[in-house]
């Protein structure tokens, strides 16, 4: 039961993207990519939710699965287009929706802004939400598809503090029962929330696993060139401070 | 919250539904069409015109019968088929370029339009059909090559919006020329038919015209419902479209065959009439939203409302002789446009 890539790799032109050789993780849980900005991060994420082409095999329990079961949020979400919330949720449903919208159809919107704490938001404009509620309204609309993977491409980069916790408490109960695959910049989110990290810098896969593993001074130190210590809160957190830049 | 109220199309705001301003534009076009048969050079009082609808075309008043039936229904007709059209083309078109100021035009169609027009009334005596059905014979073929060359930089180099745009605009460039060239060969006479071509008249609708139209509308409109919430779901850009599953280029690539098809049958008949393409959707989009189920509908009513208002205008203008009603719409467009920048930039 398990996430397993194998000689994967995504090429642009004669320029490679990406290449790791082999990776083996749970199928199921929270897994946090992280890496310095050009690391591969989002051409990972793309290549696996089939917007971007790749080759060598990616599998899941064995087979992976058919597009409608992923549900990939790219990075560059925003929507300039005056549609309510509530219809955008509903265009989730995209390939169930017929001519009449059915109250089932109503229904099922309304649970997936209710749980994501967006109800309230229902019938504003899109092209009139901050980036933060559009990015929430966005992901209730993924989730909508009931996803077997759930793909994020910095799904926390537009949110307050409040809702990035929020949002990621709502990932790790979704993660449960279905693999959550999320990019995330900031550390000490990662620390707290992912179960396992893939870490990637320059195309090429770093470390991938338990997250505890995988976040130490000495690997972050040389690929985000910086200095950096890992201090632990009242709760017996990680936080992940970093002092100063240096250079290789 | 103060902004809530403004947050809603202007449909929902009055409180009465989206189907209901369907509806409501639904009666408006059918007011206009038959204030469109009550006008025109013979002046027939309004009960003249009931009485000879009544009637039917075979009626005893022949004089009545023949201006009704086969002069002025035909136009009327026609005038609200191509506003339909180019307004259901015009909502397509801005929806697969994501610019508010496209139109079935924007690609060049209508330069390829003019081109195939003005080949055959120039060329036309040495064929061996007759000019009525030459010229839009041509005018429908030109529109096709033109769309045809757009469609294959977009199968070949990505049918990116601005792939598209700019293989639209060099089109539009080369028919343009092309025309020109052709307008620069011709005869005094011979330029005169075509400037008349160009300016866009009803006077050339028939009832071939209008069954041939209508025969396109009816062809194209299972494959354009089929694409409504695909349509809607690109409106949330590519990015988040693409990760609904949708293959947005391959979705582009199906609606510039549609929006080629309606548009050459539009402008094959009645030469080329611009901004209602461009007009009629912004006019939808603000009467009921985003929503393609209720915006194609919508578009193609204002269209139709645009167009026949243009036809009553330019017949109340001039009774006499009749204003091609190309050369009203775009008059009447300009301020209308003007008015859609001003409010876009405003936000």
């Amino acid at each position: 039961m398990s996430l397993i890539l194998e000689g994967f790799t995504v090429d642009a032109g004669r320029r490679r993207l990406l290449h790791i050789d082999a990776l083996d993780l749970p199928s199921t849980g929270l897994i946090a990519v992280i890496g310095p900005n050009g690391a591969g991060k989002s051409t990972l994420l793309g290549a696996l939710a089939g917007v971007i082409a790749h080759r060598g095999t990616k599998s899941l329990d064995g087979d992976w699965p058919a597009p409608e079961r992923i549900g990939f949020m790219p990075q560059n979400f925003a929507v300039s287009a005056a549609m309510s919330a509530a219809d955008c949720v509903l265009l989730g449903r995209r390939e169930r929706l017929g001519w009449r919208v059915t109250a089932q159809d109503r229904a099922e919107v309304a649970r997936a802004l209710a749980a994501l704490d967006l109800s309230a938001l229902s019938d504003r404009r899109m092209d009139r939400l901050s980036g933060g509620q559009q990015q929430r309204v966005l992901l209730a609309q993924r989730l909508i598809r009931d996803p077997r993977v759930l793909i994020l491409d910095e799904p926390t980069s537009a949110l307050d503090m409040h809702h990035q916790l929020e949002v990621l408490d709502h990932l790790r109960a979704l993660a449960s029962e279905r693999l959550v695959l999320a990019a995330l910049h900031d550390l000490t989110l990662a620390a707290r929330h992912a179960d396992h990290i893939v870490f990637l810098d320059n195309g090429e896969l770093v470390i991938a696993g338990p997250t505890a593993e995988v976040l130490r001074p000495a690997s972050l130190n040389h690929a985000y060139r910086i200095d950096s210590e890992i201090l632990t809160d009242r709760n017996g957190g990680a936080v992940i401070v970093a002092h100063r830049t240096v250079s290789n | 919250m103060s902004d809530l109220a403004s947050d809603q199309s202007a449909a929902k705001r009055f409180g009465f539904g989206q189907a209901g301003a369907v509806s409501a534009a639904l009666a408006l076009l059918i007011c206009l069409m038959v204030a469109d048969l009550v006008t025109g050079p013979a002046g027939l009082p309004l009960d003249d015109v009931l009485r000879g609808l009544m009637d039917g075309p075979a009626a005893e008043d022949r004089r009545l019968a023949v201006i009704l039936w086969h002069l002025r229904m035909p136009q009327t007709i026609m005038a609200a088929l191509v506003g339909c059209t180019l307004g259901i083309a015009g909502l397509m078109m801005q929806t697969i370029l994501n610019n508010p100021l496209a139109s079935p035009y924007t690609l060049g169609f209508s330069a390829a339009a003019g081109f195939g027009a003005a080949l055959v009334i120039l060329f036309g005596s040495a064929l061996p059909v007759a000019m009525w059905i030459g010229v839009p014979l041509a005018a429908f073929a030109a529109t096709l090559t033109a769309a045809a060359l757009v469609y294959l930089v977009a199968r070949y180099r990505g049918a990116s919006p601005e792939m598209l745009v700019l293989a639209g605009i060099a089109v539009l460039f080369l028919f343009q020329s092309l025309q020109s060239l052709l307008q620069f060969m011709a005869a005094p006479e011979v330029l005169q038919q075509i400037v008349f071509w160009l300016f866009g008249s009803l006077l050339k609708a028939s009832w071939t015209s209008v069954k041939v139209m209508s025969v396109i509308l009816v062809v194209t409109l299972p494959f354009i419902l089929r694409e409504v919430w695909n349509l809607t779901a690109l409106r949330l850009g590519d990015g988040n479209a693409a990760s609904l599953g949708l293959n947005v280029e391959a979705l582009r690539r199906r609606v510039l065959i549609l929006v080629a098809l309606l548009t050459a049958g539009a402008v094959s008949f009645t030469g080329t009439i611009g901004f209602v393409g461009l007009i009629a959707p912004h006019v939808g989009r603000a009467l009921v939203g985003e929503d393609h189920r209720f915006g194609l509908p919508m578009a193609g009513i204002m269209g139709a409302v645009v167009l026949v208002a243009a036809s009553v205008i330019g017949k109340a203008i001039s009774p006499g002789a009749v204003i091609p009603v190309g050369i009203i719409t775009a008059i009447a467009g300009i301020p209308m446009l003007l008015a859609i920048i001003l409010l876009k930039g405003k936000r």
